[in-house]
């Protein structure tokens, strides 16, 4: 009797227990995947996932269709440069043109190798890619479609969510051909982050997944590198307004007016005015302990060992520092930023730009007006590069490097010529045969990675003879701005006056026995 | 033959020392600030210099209050009576054992030279140092009132040219603050009130019994 009672509790304490840890699976969707028929399976080949995922979601692949994670290609709204992934070119991998097969592991679609893929292919475009929670890989080298060996599509069908920092920072976290080779502000140590490293990502904490700030309507996620929301004075969003602002922002949650409490609030937030909040909130980035590619000289590539195989070089941290493949490498850890007046407008060097190989190559131009109204100053990591451009036509250019298989990618075949003569050709650039390299930089815009309050920098940090802002223009800084001339004066004038009264006291002194006895 | 008469007033002590005090603490703070000195760290500087500013705005309305109901206003009006005797007094007499030519008086406390000064620093440098320390202090909320001439950069000159002036009459004023019948004569008549004189003719009668 006793017993039976006893194991009746047990059952009721297991219910309870079961029922909690379903709970928030329970609560954040109102359709359980597991049980949709359509999703059972077997799948053979990844276009027949989405294809059951466009049974039910019927616009789906239209509304992915019109972004940019789909086409890879943006028509600046500033410079009208035709830009985005596809035919941009950067400092660290250089181009995506003619290495398709092995870059397009991080394309929202299946299949995308060279310049025949269709765009318009509905099944094409990989659902499971920002879906997954798991049981789903794309790496290098497929074209985007999954590794097989490393995938279970049933199950990764089966067992599909909301986007989060593991779908998103699978491609955005390696950007450049590694972990935090390009940004800076994003790599592995955000996959679950403490709260001094990102104190929004915090995984013990708010556990932000990109999201929850990246708010995405129609599949459209807002923010962008390139057209910039440099400026946000506003008071924060309410929730269920409809408004034309990036959603992303800072200021779209805190309000342009952030500062609450203190003895220097009010000081602070006059400071909104020419800092983005990200000067002072981001005082370092790489803090996670990955490093990012400060510098990348691929002119040094190619060497081989005694034996003609291709070798890497690893500091003493175990980073890598020159690989055969690519060259040499800087690597930066709690890297300080630069800074730079920002209106959100950015420009872009491309194929077609005609450089002046002289001096250091900007690649892409951060555009604002100091002190202006529409502008702030951001921080920035700027790379340095290394990379080949035509000595003939003045133009960066694209090689093949990743693609096996052939006898001109630079990866396996360490032979410029070929490597140039291929990636140009497959790009359409024109490629007179002679080439050099030149050095080239690059800006990247800093705003994550946001440190907790009390990790924001201090006064002393920009308002001192060389602090942060040493060099930025536009703006009166105490501390480090003085009147050379007033100063000349002022201390001057104290200096003769000490002087004075210095020597009229000497002669008291001297004079003091002359004085009449009262 | 020497008497004592009482010359400063407990409030007017009051204000002669917290203000030498508070301008002594604006002046290192402000010279923080300006990145003149490492003493005190930019943000602390700040602050002090925030805090001591409105102590000395506080301290400056009631001590103005107090000059127009007391009419001690009067002892700034300035007069070029006797001025160049003074002049001589400190340029020259003063090392031949010569008597100060001004005989104070409860009702002239202050000799034409120290007159002519006070009414600057009141006229001139407080103001100057006032005004242009409020706008840097309130820029963010002003700054879009302001004509185009006037930058943060302009406002920060001027308060520095008021600071420097201030320094200036500083270094004269506790100079000349040795320069009593004894160093420490007119020192300490400020501490205590009383000051000795040693002149019969000078004496008149002080405002109450000691």
């Amino acid at each position: 009797m006793f017993e039976r009672k006893q194991r009746a509790e047990w059952r009721a304490l297991w219910v309870i227990l079961g029922w909690l840890m379903l709970l928030p699976a329970a609560h954040a969707s109102t359709a359980d995947h597991t049980q949709f028929e359509e999703l059972q399976g077997p799948f053979t080949s990844a276009d027949q996932v989405t294809q059951a995922c466009l049974g039910c979601h019927t616009e789906a692949a239209q509304q992915v269709m019109a972004t940019r994670h789909w086409t890879w290609d943006y028509e600046n709204p500033h410079g009208g440069e035709r830009l985005g992934k596809r035919t941009m070119l950067n400092t660290f991998c250089i181009a995506d043109q003619s290495n398709e097969g092995f870059c397009q592991s991080c394309h929202v679609g299946y299949g995308w190798e060279d310049d025949t893929f269709d765009f318009t292919a509905e099944t094409r475009v990989d659902c499971l890619a920002c879906h997954n929670t798991g049981d789903y890989v794309k790496k290098g080298g497929w074209a985007g479609w999954p590794n097989e060996s490393l995938t279970d599509l049933t199950r990764a069908a089966l067992n599909v969510g909301t986007s989060s920092r593991e779908t998103c920072g699978t491609c955005h976290f390696y950007g450049g051909g590694g972990d935090g080779v390009k940004h800076g502000d994003l790599d592995s140590s955000l996959f679950h982050p403490h709260r001094e490293l990102d104190v929004h990502m915090d995984a013990r904490g708010l556990d932000f997944s990109c999201s929850t700030c990246h708010q995405t309507e129609g599949h459209d996620v807002p923010g962008s590198r390139i057209q910039g929301t440099a400026v946000d004075a506003h008071p924060a969003i309410t929730r269920g307004s409809q408004e034309a602002r990036n959603p992303a922002t800072c200021q779209a949650c805190h309000g342009s007016q952030p500062h609450e409490s203190g003895t220097h609030a009010q000081r602070l937030n006059e400071h909104t005015r020419a800092l983005a909040c990200q000067t002072c909130h981001i005082p370092e980035f790489a803090r996670g302990g990955v490093p990012t590619k400060m510098e990348w000289d691929w002119s040094t590539a190619g060497r081989l060992d005694e034996e003609g195989n291709p070798f890497q070089i690893r500091n003493e941290d175990g980073y890598v520092i020159y690989d055969s493949k690519k060259g040499d490498f800087v690597p930066g850890e709690n890297v300080v930023p630069e800074y730079r007046w920002w209106d959100g407008n950015t420009t872009f060097v491309t194929a077609e730009t005609e450089i002046d190989p002289g001096e250091r190559v900007p690649v892409n131009t951060y555009h604002g007006t100091p002190g202006a109204e529409d502008s702030r100053i951001w921080p920035v990591k700027r790379a340095l590069g290394k990379q080949p451009y035509d000595t003939l036509h003045m133009t960066l250019l694209q090689p093949q490097v990743a693609i096996p298989g052939n006898e001109t990618a630079f990866w396996y075949n360490f032979d410029w010529d070929k490597a140039l003569q291929a990636g140009t050709e497959l790009a359409g650039q024109p490629f007179s045969g002679e080439y050099d390299f030149v050095e080239t930089s690059m800006l990247w815009p800093i705003t994550h990675m946001v440190a907790p309050g009390e990790m924001a920098l201090d006064c002393a940090a920009c308002h001192a003879d060389d602090g942060r802002l040493a060099g930025v223009e536009g703006v009166w800084m105490p501390g480090r701005d003085r009147h050379q001339l007033l100063d000349r004066f002022g201390f001057g004038l104290a200096g003769l006056l000490l002087l004075g009264v210095v020597g009229h006291g000497a002669l008291r002194i001297a004079n003091r026995n002359r004085r009449k006895e009262p | 033959m020497s008497q004592r008469i009482y010359l400063f007033t407990r409030f007017e002590r009051f204000w002669h020392w917290s203000q030498a005090a508070l301008v002594i603490i604006l002046l290192v703070s402000g010279f923080a600030i300006r990145g003149v000195h490492e003493l005190i760290p930019f943000g602390p500087a700040v602050r002090i210099h925030e805090a001591a500013a409105w102590l000395l705005i506080g301290l400056w309305v009631f001590a103005i209050f107090w000059h127009f109901t007391t009419g001690q206003w009067k002892q700034y009006i300035p007069t070029l009576t006797n001025i160049s005797a003074v002049f001589r007094y400190y340029a020259y007499g003063i090392f031949t054992g010569a008597s100060h030519p001004y005989r104070v008086t409860v009702d002239h406390k202050h000799n034409p030279l120290q007159r002519l000064a006070y009414l600057g620093v009141k006229l001139v440098i407080n103001p100057l140092i006032w005004i242009s320390g409020l706008l840097y202090l309130l820029w963010g909320s002003v700054r879009d009132s302001m004509p185009a001439w006037l930058g943060l950069e302009q406002v920060a000159g001027l308060h520095a040219l008021g600071a420097f002036l201030m320094l200036a009459f500083l270094i004269i004023h506790v100079y000349l603050a040795t320069a009593g019948h004894t160093p420490l004569a007119y020192i300490k008549a400020m501490v205590t009130g009383w000051e000795e004189v040693h002149d019969e003719g000078q004496v008149k009668r002080p405002p109450r019994s000691p």
